[in-house]
């Protein structure tokens, strides 16, 4: 099954402010903890090595995406 | 630093003057195959090709077994081998029998495995033994074996590639000779000179963080178990690992910061007060103390012209999985019923290329485990110590986190994707598939005698075998191949039914099994013809 990115949420406004909420008080380096571990409860929830392996190029693109962007500004 | 070993002193062997020394340089004696490095590797090489009816010779640069209980665990797959040479009663009573591994994280104990968890197989999944205990067996084994001609300080210092053998220049006290073979293989360890010789890389990774390796003799009440922690109380922030050997002694692994100063950290007075924190006492004596920077690295080929090379010599990995040692017996049993076809000319010298191949294989998989074991235990980024922190506070309360925490992965033998297997025809469920290594499962014999497979595929000799599972009406086994029979008439009997269990086999069904165990094709009906294929193509005849 590959990688739905499609909308999944009925209301994917509250799926967002839960993970908002989530690190509301923490510290940029607690913040950094809890986001370790739910990547990984989340990773084993789906337990597909292919959908993550997709699901971390996907992200991935972003961060060469910020890149270039950032490269352009300067 | 090696401490006084009294068991040491037992395994001092003498130089003795060979008459291939007193020949005129120019008419070197010639031999089939010469073996360099007489460690666990070398010397089970040694004794596998005599038993196929080789004449080894067999050089050491040194005249003792080395110091040090160096490898510790040898695996199921190792045991089942060394059953095949001869030796693997000796290792067995001798050594410690475990199965059972827990690990802990600071205070408590996060989970606890079984590495086997079921009955019925003639060995356990590992045994401990002091390496210098397994070597002076193998050595005694070769007492007997003639085939074998040991000679210690003999050192290889140059190496000639000709088109049809191998010139070697080897120096003793009494001064250097050459000799010719037709094959060599270099089990001469990690730092191989044999490697240098023939001009070959060695890449790979360094770990940074340095590991303190300690045996130390005591009595101690702790279980035969492999005990491993992360932030131990005893030594915040690394790990440890305790693992007990024959002789009341214990092997202490302790993982230092990456800085520490080798020297300082290997006196014995900076090494006792922390292992006297990890057992809350100091009645204890050192046996061995040793400062390791692991690494994983492997040569990009492991046949060069007709140097072959085996062990450490062509792959190394750190200590946590018990793969150094293993695999580099598993190289021996792979090379040693390829090497003596090609001798004998019953295969063409290209059924070498597949050791590399399937060794090779075994080398990345081997190293990829053991990377991600050493990279968990002494992680290289922030990031990567948040991740394992995760891992190790979900372990706490998830199964999932359990398994994800790697105190090490122990050997199993690898599965070969390999052109010597015959891919399936039939549908199977389960069952070793080809280029898997044979399962064990208790059977009895005739006489109504207890054995177990591997004894029944150990006996009748070194070639291929056919294990079919009867019928009444199966094809037997081609000439050459011993035939091992379930069921029928002067069958073995299944009585537990986990042969045809393990190889999920019906009445019919045949398995052709490859002189080192492993599986080479299977069929659910097998016909003369299949079979008599996938006996060639396992040899490398087409």
């Amino acid at each position: 099954m590959p990688l739905s990115t499609s909308s999944n949420f009925a209301r994917p406004d509250d799926a967002f402010r839960a993970i908002v909420e989530a690190h509301r008080g923490f510290t940029d380096e607690q913040s950094a903890d809890f986001d370790a571990a739910l990547v990984l409860i989340l990773a084993n929830h789906i337990g597909d090595i292919d959908v993550l392996r997709e699901a971390i190029g996907l992200a991935k693109r972003r961060m060469i995406d910020g890149q270039q962007q950032q490269q352009q500004q300067q | 630093m090696a401490q006084a070993n009294t068991q040491q002193a037992k395994t001092q062997f003498g130089y003795r003057r060979h008459p291939d020394q007193d020949r005129p340089g120019q008419n070197p004696a010639e031999h089939p195959v010469v073996i360099v490095g007489a460690g666990p590797v070398g010397l089970s090489l040694a004794i596998d090709l005599a038993q196929r009816g080789q004449s080894v010779v067999l050089l050491d640069d040194a005249d003792r077994i080395g110091e040090g209980s160096r490898a510790i665990c040898f695996s199921k797959r190792s045991l089942e081998y060394w059953d095949r040479l001869g030796v693997g009663d000796r290792m067995v009573e001798k050594g410690v029998v475990w199965s059972v591994g827990r690990i802990f994280h600071g205070e408590s104990q996060l989970y606890q495995f079984n590495l086997l968890p079921e009955d019925g197989h003639k060995r356990p999944a590992f045994i401990n033994l002091q390496q210098y205990y397994a070597e002076a067996y193998l050595v005694d084994r070769i007492s007997d074996l003639p085939e074998v001609d040991l000679r210690w300080r003999n050192k290889v210092t140059a190496l000639e590639q000709r088109n049809d053998s191998v010139a070697l220049t080897i120096e003793t006290p009494e001064g250097a000779y050459r000799l010719h073979a037709q094959y060599v293989v270099a089990c001469d360890g990690a730092r191989s000179s044999l490697r240098q010789m023939v001009g070959a890389e060695f890449a790979g990774q360094v770990f940074e963080d340095q590991f303190l390796i300690a045996d130390v003799k005591m009595t101690a009440e702790f279980p035969t178990e492999r005990w491993f922690w992360f932030d131990p109380p005893f030594h915040a922030g690394r790990s440890a690992l305790l693992h007990r050997q024959p002789d009341d002694v214990w092997r202490i692994d302790l993982q230092l910061n990456r800085y520490a100063d080798p020297v300082v950290e290997k006196k014995p007075e900076n090494v006792r007060p922390r292992i006297a924190r990890m057992l809350g006492h100091d009645k204890f004596e050192f046996e061995w103390i040793s400062l390791y920077k692991f690494q994983c690295r492997r040569m990009d080929r492991f046949i060069h012209g007709r140097v072959v090379f085996a062990g450490d010599s062509a792959h190394q990995v750190s200590p946590f999985g018990a793969r150094g040692a293993n695999s580099g017996l598993e190289d021996a049993e792979n090379l040693s019923w390829k090497l003596d076809r090609v001798l004998r000319g019953k295969s063409p010298a290209s059924l070498l290329e597949s050791y590399h191949v399937e060794r090779s294989l075994a080398a990345d998989e081997n190293i990829r485990e053991s990377t991600r074991s050493t990279d968990f235990m002494a992680p290289n980024s922030h990031q990567e110590t948040r991740l394992r922190k995760a891992v190790l506070s979900l372990a706490k309360e998830t199964e999932f986190g359990k398994r994800m925490v790697n105190g090490g992965r122990l050997s199993v033998p690898c599965s070969y994707d390999t052109s010597l297997s015959s891919p399936d025809a039939d549908a199977w469920r389960g069952g070793p598939s080809p280029g898997c290594s044979m399962p064990d499962a208790p059977v009895s014999s005739r006489e109504g005698e207890q054995v177990y497979l591997t004894d029944a595929f150990r006996k009748g000799g070194t070639d291929f075998a056919l294990l079919s599972f009867s019928n009444g009406a199966q094809v037997g086994a081609p000439e050459g191949v011993k035939d091992i029979r379930i069921g029928g008439e002067g069958g073995l009997a299944d009585p537990l039914g986990l042969v045809a269990k393990r190889y999920d086999a019906e009445a019919g069904a045949a398995y052709l099994l490859r002189p080192d165990g492993y599986v080479a094709a299977r069929f659910r009906h097998p016909t003369r013809e299949a079979i008599a294929a996938a006996l060639s193509r396992a040899q490398g005849l087409n």
